[in-house]
C-alpha cells in the first residue's frame, strides 16, 4: 500500500499553511490522516502536495465560552473525549468522540479533519449538525463563520474553499436533552446508520451513512414540531432521502434501521 | 558441574510463560520484511483486474522506462524458467482435471488477484508505481462465481478441460445400509448450507527475499511460509534447481492459518529470478493484494440428510457437497474438503454414512487450507442438522445429542467412514459442559424473557465437535493420494555443558513450540526448560520436517521430541551405568541425576554423564562419543479431541443485531502440555470461528470482483465484539501416542460457527423456522425474522 509521490510541507501556523495552498490548487492539508491517507495508498487520492498543519498547537483546545464552547480543529478525538469542559457543557460531543474508530484512530484523529472531510459515514459531521454548530475557517482574506447545515455540500464535498483551513468548531452549552444512536457490526466501524437527536428548543435529528452527507431528517423535525408521537415521527426519518446500499445494507434495511434508531433516540431524549 | 542437582518438578501441564513472547510484544521480532538485504531487487506484481478475460497484450514499455525499473516480464519472457507448473500435490481421483497453473498468466487471467506480470526495480515504491505503467489489454469475458453456476457448465472457465468440475470424490461404503436407513427412517432431516469463503488475513502478510550465495549456485529463501520443507523441495521441482541447492528458512512468521501451507507464484518468482538477475530479489504483500492473491477458505454448498428411527436415533447420515476450488489448484485445494469427509456423522454413532464432494472451478481466488480445513465444514453441517432433528423429532437439543453419542464403551471406534476414533467420554464431557455454562439457568431465563415481550430474545447454542487432527499416518495419506507423507522429525542434543538442543522439523508461527518442545525435553530429563533451546524453521539445521498445519505438530512433532528424547536418555543411562559401577537396571533417573537402587549415596547427575559423553575418556567399549539422538515418528493413527461448545446470543428483533454475550467451551485435547498455550490456541479459534458465523466473509460480485478486499469491508472481529471466553476442559488422553496428546490449534474454530449459528436459531425458533446462513449479519437475521411473519 504505497501512496503516489507526493511533495510534503509543515505548517507552524495557520497564515503560514493558507500560503502554503494558495498556489497549489493540487495541495491537501493533513492533520491526523486518519481519512486522508487511507485513501492515498489505494490511490484514490493523488495530492501533489501535503500540507501538514498537524503541529500547529495553538489549534488545539477546547474553551467555555459561556453560551458555547469553542473548540480548536486540531483537537483530537481522545482529548474531545475526555475534556471536563465537554463532559458536563457539551456531553454529546464527548461521547460521540468516544465512538469514531478505534483507540489508535482516536489518538491520532482530529475533529477538524473529520468535519472537513465531510463524510455522510462519519460521526461528528451528523453530530455538529444537530448540534447546530458553527464552523470557523480562515482564508486568506480572514476568517469567517459558516454554520454546520450550511457546510456539507456532497459527496467528501464541504463549503471550505480550497485555500481555506477550518480552525474552530464552537458548539452551544448545557444541552442537556441528546441521544446519539450509532449502529454498526464491529465497535471500530463506520456506523452502518446512526442518529444524532438534539433538543434546544426544538428537535434536531440528524442521520449518518443515510446520504453522500450528513442529513438532516426533515420529515421527523416537521412531525415532531407538528406534535406528532415519537413512532410517527421515527417513521418519517427517511422522507425525502434516498439511502445508499452496501454490503452491509440494502437501502430497504437502511431505511428501517432509520426509524428503530430515531424512535431509540428520541426516546432517549425523554 | 557434578554438583547434584535440585530435582526440578515436572513441567508437563504448567503454565509455562511462552518464550517467544517478549521479542514479539516489544518489536523485536525479525520478519521476512524486516530483513536488511543489501543490494536486493524489488518485484511488484500486475493483478488481473477482473474476474475472467483473455489478455489481448501487454505494454511493458512505460514501466520499463520507469525510475528505478530494472526489467518487466510476462509469461512468455519467463516460460523458460520453470521446470514444471505450480505445485498440486494432492490428485484427489486419478481422473482429477487441472489447468495448467504457471506463476504468471497466459492467455486468459481466471480471478482478481491472477498475475499477469511482475516489474523488478530498485524499491518497493518504484516497483508499485511502475505497476501501474504496465499496459494490459484485456476483453472481459463471462465469469463463474456462483457454484452450482459452476456446476452446470454454462461458462466453462478452462475450455480444455471441457468442464468446470474438477473432481468427484466419493465414500460409501455401505450403499445398501444407506438405502436402507432412509427408506424406513421415522425422521428424515435434509437441509441446505453455505460455507461462505474466508479470508484467512494473518497479521503479517505473505513475504519472500531470496539471496543467491556469491559463489557456488546456493539460494537461501527466506519466507513468511508455514512449511520450509515442503516449499524447499517444491520450490526445486518447479524451478530446476536441486533442492541441495536451496536452503529455506521461516524467520519469525505473523501467523498463517493455513495460508501459508502453499506454494506461491510470487516465491517462485524471486527465485527463479534471484537466479536470472544473481542478486537478491524480494517481495512483500500489500493488504490488498493478501485478500487477492492469498489462498481462501472454505468456499462449500452443503447438502446433509440424517435418517433416525422413531426415538430420533441415528440410523444413517448422507452428505453432498460442493467444493470451490476457485481459479486454480494451489497446493492441496483439492484435498481440503476430503479432511471432513469422513466426519459429517460428527460425535453420533450411525450404522450407515455416506460422503459425496464434487470440486468445481470458479472464477475466485484458489481455495485452499483454513485453520480446521474440512472438518469446521463437517462440524457444522451435522451439528446444525442435528438441532433440525431435535426440532423434528420434538426433543430438546440436549436429548437429541445424547440419545446419539458415540458410547464411551465403543472406543476404540470403528466409525462408520472407516476411521478408528482413539479415545473419548462423550457423555461425561457434554455433561460437565452443559452444568459450567448452567443449561437449565440460561433455558430458564430465556422463558422468562419470552414470557416478559422482550425484544431481546436470548439463545443457546450447542456443538458438540470431533474432528481428526494430529496429520498424519504416512499409509493413510498414500490411500488418499497424498503426495507426502505425515511423519515429523526431531533431533535432541545434549551439550558438553548440559545445555540441550531440540531440533524439530515443525515450523511454528505463532504456536509456541519453543516453549512446548522445551517443556518435553526438560520434563523428560529432569532440568529446568529453560536449559533447553529449540532449533526450527531452517532447512541446513533441521533437514527433515514436515512444518506446521493440521494441528499436527504436537502430537507428531511433540512425539518425536519426547523420543529422540528418550533415546538420548537411554544413551546417558548406559554410560552413568558403566561409570557407577552398577547395571542400568538398577539406575533410577530422577531430577536430572542418576543412582544406584539401595545405595543412595552413588548419585551422578546427568551433567557429568554430558561431559564425560563429550571428552569421551571413559565411555563404555565400542560406545560413540555424544548425547544425541534423532528420530522420525510416524504416528499410527488420528488422534481425535472433541468438546461441548455453548453459545448465549441476544437477538435483536428490531435491528436483528446478534449479541454473543457468552461463550464456553469445554475441550478435551488430550493431556495438556502446557495450558496457558492450550488456552490461547481456544481464544483464537474461537475468535477466527465466530468471525466465520457473525463477520466474515469474501463477497464477490457476478463479475468475479471482489468486494471486500480491504479490512474495512472483510470484517474480522476484535475483542470489542468478543465475550470473555469460559473455558473448561476434560482429559481423555490418547493411545495414539506417549505423550497421551490430540491437537487444540483447530478446535475453536471447528467447533463455533454452529454453535453461534445454532443459538441464533434457537433465540428465534418461537417465530417459527429460521432459515439463515453464515455470516449471520443484521441484515440477515432482521430478514429471517421478518420472512418468518410474512
Amino acid at each position: 500500500m504505497y501512496p503516489a509521490s507526493f511533495e510534503y510541507l509543515r505548517a507552524l501556523s495557520v497564515a503560514e499553511a493558507i500560503s502554503m495552498v494558495s498556489n497549489n490548487e493540487d495541495a491537501k492539508f493533513i492533520a491526523g490522516g486518519h481519512s486522508l491517507i487511507p485513501l492515498m495508498k489505494l490511490r484514490l487520492a493523488t495530492p501533489s502536495t501535503l500540507v501538514d498543519i498537524g503541529r500547529i498547537g495553538s489549534l488545539s483546545y477546547v474553551k467555555d465560552e459561556g453560551s458555547q464552547i469553542a473548540i480548536g480543529a486540531l483537537t483530537r478525538h481522545r482529548d474531545i473525549e475526555i475534556s471536563d469542559v465537554l463532559r458536563s457543557k457539551a456531553p454529546m460531543l464527548a461521547h460521540v468522540a468516544g465512538m469514531v474508530g478505534d483507540p489508535s484512530v482516536r489518538h491520532r484523529g482530529t475533529i477538524g479533519g473529520s468535519i472537513a472531510h465531510g463524510d455522510g459515514a462519519s460521526d461528528l459531521p451528523a453530530a455538529v449538525l444537530a448540534l447546530d454548530a458553527v464552523l470557523v475557517v480562515e482564508g486568506p482574506s480572514g476568517r469567517r463563520e459558516i454554520k454546520a447545515t450550511d457546510f456539507f455540500k456532497g459527496f467528501l464535498e464541504t463549503a471550505l474553499g480550497a485555500d481555506e483551513v477550518l480552525v474552530e468548531i464552537r458548539v452551544p452549552s448545557d444541552i442537556k436533552a441528546w441521544s446519539y444512536q450509532k449502529f454498526n457490526r464491529r465497535a471500530q466501524d463506520w456506523a452502518i446508520v446512526g442518529v444524532a437527536a438534539v433538543r434546544n428548543g426544538t428537535t434536531r435529528v440528524s442521520l449518518v451513512n443515510m446520504g453522500a452527507t450528513p442529513l438532516r431528517a426533515t420529515g421527523t423535525e416537521a412531525a415532531l414540531a407538528s406534535g406528532a408521537s415519537l413512532d410517527d415521527a421515527a417513521l418519517r426519518a427517511d422522507e425525502g432521502i434516498d439511502p445508499p446500499a452496501d454490503l452491509n445494507a440494502s437501502v430497504e434495511y437502511r431505511r428501517h434501521l432509520a426509524h428503530v434508531l430515531t424512535k431509540r433516540a428520541l426516546s432517549e431524549l425523554g | 558441574m557434578t554438583t547434584v542437582q535440585d530435582a526440578v518438578p515436572g513441567v508437563i501441564g504448567t503454565r509455562v510463560l511462552r518464550r517467544e513472547d517478549p521479542e514479539l510484544l516489544t518489536g523485536e521480532g525479525r520478519f521476512t520484511d524486516d530483513l536488511k538485504i543489501p543490494a536486493a531487487l524489488w518485484l511488484g506484481v500486475v493483478r488481473s483486474p477482473f474476474g475472467r478475460a483473455k489478455i489481448l497484450s501487454i505494454d511493458t514499455s512505460a514501466a520499463k522506462a520507469a525510475p528505478g525499473v530494472v526489467a518487466v516480464y510476462t509469461a512468455t519472457d519467463l516460460q523458460s524458467e520453470w521446470a514444471g507448473p505450480i505445485p498440486s500435490a494432492w490428485q484427489v481421483t486419478p481422473d482429477m482435471k487441472s489447468p495448467a497453473h504457471y506463476p504468471l498468466a497466459s492467455g486468459s487471467a481466471n480471478y482478481v488477484g491472477d498475475p499477469v506480470a511482475v516489474v523488478v526495480a530498485n524499491s518497493p515504491k518504484e516497483a508499485a508505481d511502475a505497476v501501474g505503467m504496465v499496459d494490459v489489454e484485456y476483453e472481459q469475458l463471462p465469469a463463474v462465481v456462483d457454484l452450482e453456476d459452476a456446476l452446470s457448465d454454462r461458462v466453462v472457465i478452462h475450455s480444455e478441460l471441457g468442464t468446470n468440475v474438477s473432481y468427484v470424490w466419493e465414500l460409501n461404503p455401505n450403499p445398501d445400509g444407506i438405502k436402507t436407513a432412509f427408506d424406513n427412517a421415522a425422521y428424515v432431516v435434509k437441509e441446505r448450507y453455505i460455507q461462505q469463503r474466508l479470508i484467512p488475513a494473518a497479521m503479517e502478510p505473505r513475504s519472500v527475499a531470496v539471496v543467491p550465495s556469491p559463489m557456488g549456485g546456493d539460494y537461501t529463501v527466506y519466507s513468511a511460509t508455514q512449511i520450509p520443507h515442503i516449499l524447499k523441495v517444491m520450490l526445486g521441482l518447479t524451478v530446476g534447481i536441486s533442492e541441495s541447492k536451496i536452503r529455506v528458512i521461516a524467520p519469525a512468521v505473523g501467523g498463517g492459518f493455513g495460508s501459508k501451507l502453499d506454494v506461491y507464484p510470487e516465491e517462485l518468482l524471486c527465485l527463479a529470478l534471484a537466479r536470472k538477475h544473481r542478486l537478491p530479489v524480494r517481495w512483500t504483500e500489500e493488504r490488498s493484494e493478501n485478500s487477492q492473491a492469498t489462498i481462501q477458505g472454505r468456499g462449500q454448498v452443503q447438502w446433509i440428510e440424517l435418517a433416525a428411527d422413531a426415538n430420533g436415533k441415528l440410523t444413517g447420515v448422507r452428505a453432498d457437497i460442493i467444493a470451490d476450488m476457485g481459479g486454480y489448484q494451489q497446493l492441496i485445494t483439492a484435498g481440503v474438503p476430503l479432511l471432513g469427509a469422513f466426519l459429517y456423522h460428527g460425535v453420533y454413532d450411525t450404522p450407515a454414512y455416506a460422503f459425496k464432494c464434487t470440486g468445481v472451478y470458479t472464477n475466485k481466488t484458489p481455495t485452499d487450507a483454513y485453520r480446521g480445513a474440512g472438518r469446521p465444514e463437517a462440524t457444522y453441517a451435522i451439528e446444525r442438522a442435528m438441532d433440525a432433528l431435535a426440532v423434528k423429532v420434538g426433543v430438546d437439543t440436549v436429548e437429541i445429542r445424547r440419545r446419539n453419542f458415540i458410547p464411551t464403551e465403543s472406543f476404540p471406534y470403528n466409525s462408520p467412514a472407516g476411521l478408528v476414533f482413539d479415545s473419548g467420554d462423550y457423555a461425561a464431557n457434554f455433561t460437565q459442559g452443559l452444568n459450567f455454562a448452567g443449561y437449565d439457568a440460561l433455558r430458564k431465563k430465556q422463558a422468562e424473557m419470552r414470557a416478559s415481550g422482550s425484544k431481546k430474545h436470548l439463545g443457546i447454542g450447542i456443538s458438540f465437535f470431533v474432528e481428526m487432527c494430529g496429520l498424519a499416518p504416512s499409509r493413510v495419506l498414500a490411500s488418499l493420494n497424498y503426495s507426502a507423507g505425515g511423519w515429523e522429525s526431531a533431533t535432541v542434543r545434549i551439550l558438553p555443558t548440559c545445555k540441550v538442543q531440540v531440533v524439530t522439523g515443525t515450523a511454528p508461527h505463532g504456536q509456541g513450540h519453543e516453549t512446548s518442545w522445551a517443556m518435553i525435553a526438560a520434563d523428560k530429563l529432569g532440568i529446568s526448560p529453560d536449559d533447553v533451546e529449540v532449533l526450527h524453521s531452517d532447512t541446513a539445521i533441521s533437514p527433515f520436517g514436515l512444518d506446521t498445519y493440521g494441528s499436527r505438530s504436537l502430537s507428531v512433532g511433540g512425539t518425536a521430541v519426547y523420543i529422540a528424547t528418550e533415546r538420548v536418555l537411554d544413551k546417558a543411562r548406559k554410560i552413568a551405568a558403566h561409570l557407577l559401577e552398577a547395571s542400568e537396571e538398577d539406575l533410577d533417573y530422577a531430577g536430572g541425576n542418576f543412582s544406584v537402587k539401595g545405595s543412595p549415596e552413588k548419585v551422578l547427575p546427568l551433567a557429568a554423564v554430558a561431559f564425560e559423553s563429550f571428552t569421551a575418556h571413559n565411555l563404555p567399549d565400542g560406545m560413540e562419543p555424544n548425547l544425541e539422538a534423532s528420530t522420525s515418528w510416524d504416528p499410527p493413527n488420528f488422534t481425535f479431541p472433541y468438546g461441548t461448545h455453548i453459545a448465549v446470543v441476544e437477538v435483536d428483533e428490531d435491528t436483528g443485531k446478534v449479541d454473543l454475550v457468552r461463550y464456553v467451551a469445554v475441550d478435551d485435547c488430550g493431556n495438556r502440555i502446557n495450558p496457558l498455550i492450550v488456552e490461547g490456541q481456544v481464544h483464537g479459534g474461537l475468535a477466527q470461528g465466530i468471525g466465520q458465523a457473525l463477520f466474515e466473509e469474501a463477497v464477490y460480485d457476478e463479475t468475479g470482483n471482489l468486494l471486500t478486499a480491504t479490512l474495512a469491508d472483510y470484517l474480522v472481529p476484535s475483542a470489542a465484539e468478543l465475550p470473555s471466553f469460559e473455558l473448561d476442559h476434560t482429559v481423555t488422553p490418547s493411545p495414539t501416542n506417549p505423550l497421551g496428546v490430540k491437537g487444540i490449534g483447530e478446535a475453536g474454530a471447528i467447533a463455533s460457527p454452529p454453535a453461534v449459528m445454532n443459538a441464533i436459531v434457537d433465540a428465534l425458533s418461537h417465530f417459527g423456522k429460521i432459515n439463515i446462513d453464515m455470516p449471520a449479519s443484521p441484515e440477515k437475521v432482521w430478514k429471517a425474522i421478518q420472512a418468518t411473519k410474512a
